[in-house]
């Protein structure tokens, strides 16, 4: 796992970049337009290439057949009045892409004749066309005023919380498999004449908090020096190229305007480029990885405790399931409610969700990024740490019991029992 | 002899039974102790109470006459009757991290895991997986961490479990020598075959009670049946108008001029007055008592009779044991 993770880590970087090239083969469509509207506006991009034939359709599907061209494009006499003919033919099933690309094509350049039609000039329309991004800015506590940038916070919030919550189950999932294979190798009877079951339970989850601890370390600097390596091996395939918005004029040739256009849009994504620099420096980083360590551990010794407590109930890992459910859901939720907590972090959901010890860890690490009240994170911390103290106390007590016993059936009343009288 | 080890009044109760109801013993030093009762008895029970792993309801455990407390786990060595390894971690490896559980220092952990491997033959498994040996070895391997620390007090649960013949002699022998070297061993089990053998005491414990302690020579003692099993020939008369009533007529099979009895001495009456009586009236063949095996004991005491096929099984009279 050590050395598989982290390939399978920079694979899932890797892939899909290596992937969308592969699919950037050209796609030939071939155009028969009868209605002599729009044959000029068809210039090649992303890689789908337009023919105009002036040919019948017959003809041209033919010569799709023979392998000529991938799709033809059937523009009808009455395509203007009646979109709905349009029609495009493919051998195969359809490139979505560029349908999507056509679709689009068309849909401009219908506009745009229709505005013609109805005496619109163009350069009105262009300049009624308001580009409008407003600048969110929190004012913060000491008065300062920060520029939020909610999109990165989001981002770098769900990414951090679906971090915790994957370690969470990984290690914790450890934790129960070393509980059951101490139990049913039979070894434990041997150890606990030893050292106390209680630590026991918890050298295990220690043990196994820092064996995940550096193999999360190790993955981390591994992914970053394969996908490093390939960045080097392939420095084109990583390049950033902004999405060209689609431009659609009469006229082939671009004028000056349009040249002026094109470089204010350049600057534009430099610009963005800028605000993501800005966004990511607007982030409280020492925060962001101070909580991401505790809310990690804190949910893992949360979390780890129920998983030992599991392991030493049951017999084998079949019998693991029914008690599974109580522990899988509560995380299951919070990465679910992970979604809605990013649409209102400050919201009493994302309040309550954040402070409640079983969903807190990866709720709380859901919004810091977005800026936590000191309260906030005062109470969902202290709480985490109480709340990890009673699942170790609660777990110690079923775990003390449940290890030495074997060939029951173990339920939830009988578990209560074992908490009560332990 | 002074008790190593003193269990007073032990209770243990379990959600819906009582595992242990009051149960006290003591075991003496430098000796083999046999703790005898049937499955569910509360054998384990006891031994984990003895090992903290888990605590007594009411009761304290004494060891050395002090309180049994944590630091006590080193002078015993446990071998529990379910027991495995770690399959996957390496024997060697894995009997060294034992033994400093149990505070060993890593290098004579090391040493002492050497001579004893080298012992059983193990040696060459040092480097191998446990699942990789055979189950009597990995049977060699427990008991090697078992005794490795040189405890003072060794309880082995049920130890024969899964031995062969030739290694359940090899592990007796090993436990004769390690009581001769001075420890002492609890040793728990149903088989009387090794009680008889080993231990030098009982304790018997049935429905959660002690029913029965002492030193095996003079428990069978007091089950004697003052039966007397005799071969004579030449008889004077006829034997039941022989004995008087001093004497029981139990059974009795002529084989040509030979007779074979068995007859029980009725009361206090001297073995003496039978032989003379014999002697008088008859050639004496053979004349010897018939003690109960331990295990015959043992059925008495949880079926409340003796076996059928027992040499005691007709006599109605109560032994002269000390029956609480």
């Amino acid at each position: 796992m050590t050395i598989l993770g982290p390939l399978l880590m920079a694979a899932i970087i890797i892939v899909p970049v290596l992937v969308a090239q592969l699919s950037d083969s050209e796609y030939d469509v071939a155009v028969v337009d009868n209605s002599d509207y729009f044959i000029h506006t068809f210039d090649d991009r992303d890689n789908v290439r337009f023919t105009p034939l002036a040919t019948s359709v017959d003809h041209a599907l033919n010569l799709m057949h023979e392998g000529l061209f991938d799709a033809v494009l059937h523009i009808p006499e009455v395509a203007f009045e009646a979109p709905s003919t349009l029609r495009l033919f493919s051998d195969r099933s359809v490139n979505l892409n560029a349908k999507l690309l056509i679709e689009n094509l068309l849909k401009l350049e219908f506009e745009s004749l229709k505005l013609a039609r109805a005496g619109i000039d163009e350069e009105v329309l262009r300049s009624v066309e308001t580009p409008i991004n407003i600048q969110a800015i929190r004012i913060r506590d000491d008065g300062e005023l920060i520029t939020d940038y909610p999109e990165i916070s989001m981002g770098l919030g769900f990414v951090s919380g679906l971090l915790i919550y994957i370690f969470i189950f990984l290690f914790g999932s450890q934790v129960l498999r070393g509980v059951l294979e101490e139990k049913t190798s039979r070894i434990v009877e041997i150890i606990v004449s030893s050292v106390r079951p209680f630590q026991l339970m918890i050298g295990k989850v220690a043990g196994v908090g820092m064996v995940g601890l550096t193999q999360f370390l190790i993955w981390i600097v591994l992914t970053f020096a394969i996908v490093g390596v390939f960045q080097i091996a392939m420095p084109d395939m990583f390049q950033f190229t902004p999405d060209e918005r689609v431009f659609v004029s009469s006229s082939q040739i671009l004028s000056v305007e349009e040249m002026e256009q094109q470089k204010e849009m350049i600057q534009q994504y430099d610009t963005m480029a800028g605000q993501l620099l800005e966004g990511l420096s607007a982030i409280n980083f020492p925060v962001m990885i101070l909580s991401f360590i505790f809310f990690f551990l804190g949910g893992y010794l949360l979390y780890a405790a129920l998983f030992a407590a599991i392991g030493s109930a049951v017999d084998n890992e079949a019998d693991t399931q029914q008690f599974m459910l109580p522990v899988t859901v509560p995380l299951l939720l919070s990465i679910i409610m992970a979604q809605m907590v990013i649409s209102n972090p400050a919201g009493p959901v994302a309040f309550w969700l954040s402070v409640i010890p079983l969903t807190s860890p990866v709720i709380m690490m859901v919004r810091i990024p977005f800026g936590v009240p000191y309260f906030d994170l005062f109470l969902s911390a202290s709480l985490l740490i109480l709340g990890f103290i009673a699942t170790t106390w609660f777990a110690a007590r079923i775990y003390r019991t449940g290890i030495l016993m074997y060939g029951k059936k173990v339920n939830y009343r009988e578990l209560w029992k074992w908490i009560r009288h332990a | 002899m002074t008790a190593l080890l003193r269990a007073e009044h032990i209770t243990k109760d379990y959600t819906g039974h009582r595992a242990l109801n009051r149960v006290s013993l003591e075991v003496p030093e430098k000796s083999i102790f046999g703790l005898l009762g049937p499955n569910g008895a509360g054998k384990t029970t006891l031994i984990r109470i003895i090992n903290q792993i888990i605590g007594p309801d009411e009761g304290i455990v004494y060891l050395n006459n002090e309180k049994l407390s944590p630091r006590h786990v080193r002078t015993i060595g446990y071998l529990p009757e379910e027991r495995g390894l770690y399959k996957k971690m390496k024997v060697g490896e894995q009997a060294e991290y034992l033994a400093r559980l149990k505070g060993l220092k890593g290098f004579e952990a090391r040493r002492l895991l050497r001579q004893w491997f080298e012992r059983f033959d193990l040696l060459p498994w040092w480097n191998k997986k446990v699942e990789e040996l055979s189950k009597g070895m990995q049977q060699k391997v427990q008991f090697i961490i078992t005794v490795l620390h040189k405890p003072q007090l060794l309880i082995f649960d049920e130890p024969f479990t899964g031995f062969d013949p030739i290694n359940v002699n090899i592990l007796k022998e090993e436990i004769i020598k390690l009581r001769n070297e001075g420890a002492t061993i609890i040793f728990s089990t149903h088989n009387m075959g090794s009680v008889e053998e080993l231990c030098d005491h009982i304790a018997l414990i049935n429905k959660s009670e002690k029913v029965l302690e002492g030193d095996v020579k003079s428990i069978r003692k007091q089950y004697a049946s003052r039966i007397y099993e005799v071969e004579i020939e030449n008889l004077s008369a006829p034997l039941d108008r022989l004995l008087d009533q001093r004497f029981r007529l139990l059974s009795q099979e002529r084989e040509q001029e030979v007779v074979k009895a068995r007859i029980q001495i009725i009361n206090k009456n001297p073995a003496n007055d039978l032989l003379q009586t014999l002697l008088n009236e008859s050639r004496l063949l053979a004349f010897k008592e018939l003690t109960p095996s331990m295990n015959d004991i043992f059925i008495k005491q949880v079926t409340g009779r003796f076996p059928a096929e027992s040499a005691e099984a007709a006599d109605p009279v109560q032994p002269n044991g000390t029956e609480k």
